[in-house]
């Protein structure tokens, strides 16, 4: 189990210091595709790199297992790090050296070089499917065969944890997808504890089990991908979820009465909301923006709705809305103070 | 300098017997010089340049400030003496290390001292070139601060430091030709004491002919070295 607790980092730069990081609280349980994901700038490189100690935290502990990853020095510090390895988004691999001789590296770093680092190796290179490239150079391999060499090298030093940092972010959808695959089958059979920094939905939505959403340098929501994907309340959440509608109060028309209909797993499908809606309480609502996926036959994301009427209407269309199951209904006023579920 | 005289047949045999009877061991004490010197100067220079870049107080392993001012004052100074003058200065150090401050070997001295505080530069350029990226994950690997130079560092460099050791070695070249005006052996020296003050000039251009000819020689080959080396290259 990590858990981060209050940490923070400051950096100080050219133009006077930045808070990277403000007091962040996370606890990731062993087993876990953790998913950190923020827009560009938000602390989520910083954030990975305080798990590893590869920064510094200024304030704040990190403990794994228990155990305070802060305050470790030399050897046990470089102990720790073959625990809990990383993979990147430019793979960065050793571009003058074998692809076998890159996977060994993190064990000839560990003196454990030899024959026995090679069959390590070899068995990895069967594990992340690239049995024939051993004696390939990385120039050789495409991005996403780097990577997977670069995945079978975190993985030689038979690590606790995997941190991912923007991993697939250079890679192609296709590309993106299988790294993934190859990523949750690692979590699932080795039982390695992942964490994956990605500024992109599609990656959580895919792998993760648990989200944490970073907007400067501070966490704004955490919980299953579900929760936070099917019914988003921070802003920031909204635009990662909604890029489309990047700001959905922005694009309303001026005057005229908004809810949005969140559909949070409802099986929608079989039942004309609205159109049943118009039927029953004689409310025309018409649709101003809209953004839903399906898992199976249930739906998740939300609908613009213009009411039209008076603040009565209003009131009851919101009621009658809010009674079909997994729908939630707010009204749009109180979104833009942010918060607000009728 | 009177150039008419000096290409008459008689000059041109007199150069081409000097080509065959002097010039074979006065290229050989050229290329000695030239090997041990930088042999000796990249053995100082190549840690020097190591230090340079992994001691800086952002580096993989800071040493005290005054230490790393201290290192590029003292790379500076040496570098900006002049060859000429540098050889003459540390003649005591010579007489010190080769018993006399005459002939080959004793130029190697000079030599190597005027080619370390150029390595340790080429070195740190090298190095610097290294993808930073490739440092922090071997930091994150466990790697210490020597095997991260060991292990990335130099292996990842290695096109990029015989390309330059390549530079420096034709401009160590370069210098053995001066030393011939202090008492170093070689072509320098042929093409001086011979061909200049005797005025046989044939014979001094034939020395530079011949120095050219090396000097391309090397670089071909520290050229083709590099790219040989280079596994970020395709299709090889």
């Amino acid at each position: 189990m990590i858990e981060l607790r209050n940490l923070s980092k400051n950096f100080v730069t050219a133009d006077g210091p930045v808070d990277a990081l403000k007091h962040i609280n996370l606890t990731i349980n062993n087993g876990d595709i953790y998913g950190i994901i923020g827009m560009s700038g938000a602390g989520k490189s910083t954030l990975v790199r305080c798990i590893n100690m590869l920064e510094r935290p200024t304030d704040g502990t990190v403990l794994l297992d228990g155990k305070d990853l802060s305050t470790l020095r030399g050897r046990e510090l470089r102990e720790m790090r073959r625990k809990v390895t990383m993979i990147f988004q430019g793979f960065n691999l050793l571009m003058q050296r074998t692809c076998l001789q890159n996977i060994m590296l993190p064990l000839r770093f560990a003196h454990k070089a030899g024959p026995e680092a090679e069959k390590r190796a070899m068995e990895l290179l069967e594990i992340v499917g690239l049995p024939d490239k051993a004696n390939s150079y990385p120039a050789q391999l495409s991005g996403g065969q780097q990577q997977r060499i670069a995945i079978a090298r975190a993985l030689a030093t038979q690590p606790d944890v995997l941190l991912c940092d923007e991993a697939t972010s250079a890679l192609d959808p296709k590309t993106t997808h299988s790294i993934l695959e190859l990523i949750r089958d690692i979590n699932a059979k080795l039982g390695i504890t992942v964490i994956v920094i990605t500024h992109q939905m599609s990656v959580v939505q895919e792998i993760c089990n648990r989200v944490a959403i970073l907007e400067n340098g501070t966490v704004v929501e955490e919980g299953t991908v579900s929760e936070v994907f099917s019914n988003p309340r921070a802003n920031a959440t909204r635009n990662l979820v909604y890029p489309d509608m990047a700001d959905g109060a922005s694009i309303l028309p001026d005057g005229g009465q908004h809810v949005r209909v969140i559909f949070n797993g409802a099986v929608a499908s079989k039942k004309p909301l609205l159109a049943q809606m118009a039927l029953d309480i004689g409310i025309c609502a018409s649709i101003i923006g809209a953004s839903t996926r399906s898992v199976g036959d249930r739906a998740y994301g939300y609908l613009m709705l213009e009411i039209p009427g008076t603040p009565q209407d209003l009131a009851r269309a919101v009621t009658y809305l809010s009674s079909t199951p997994d729908v939630t209904v707010q009204v749009e006023a109180e979104y833009a103070a942010k918060e607000g579920t009728v | 300098m009177n150039f008419a005289n000096a290409f008459t047949p008689e000059r041109l045999q007199e150069a081409w017997n000097c080509l065959l009877t002097e010039f074979p061991f006065a290229i050989w004490e050229t290329l000695y010089s030239t090997l041990l010197a930088t042999l000796l100067a990249i053995v100082i220079g190549l840690p020097l340049g190591i230090i340079l870049v992994t001691g800086e107080q952002k580096g993989i392993r800071p040493l005290p400030r005054w230490l790393m001012s201290f290192l590029n004052i003292f790379i500076n100074l040496l570098r900006s003496v002049p060859f000429i003058i540098l050889m003459v200065m540390v003649i005591p150090l010579t007489r010190v290390i080769v018993g006399t401050s005459v002939g080959t070997l004793a130029s190697v001295v000079p030599l190597t001292v005027a080619a370390f505080p150029f390595i340790a530069r080429l070195v740190e350029s090298s190095l610097r070139e290294v993808n930073p990226n490739i440092i922090e994950t071997a930091q994150s690997m466990g790697a210490s601060p020597f095997q991260i130079v060991m292990h990335a560092l130099l292996p990842e460099s290695v096109p990029s430091l015989i390309t330059n050791f390549t530079l420096a070695i034709t401009t160590i070249m370069g210098y053995t030709a001066m030393s011939g005006a202090v008492g170093g052996g070689g072509l320098g020296k042929l093409a001086l004491a011979y061909g200049y003050q005797r005025y046989r000039y044939a014979v001094l251009y034939l020395a530079v002919i011949v120095l050219v000819i090396l000097t391309q020689i090397m670089q071909s080959f520290g050229t083709w070295l590099a790219r040989k080396c280079d596994k970020r290259l395709k299709n090889k």
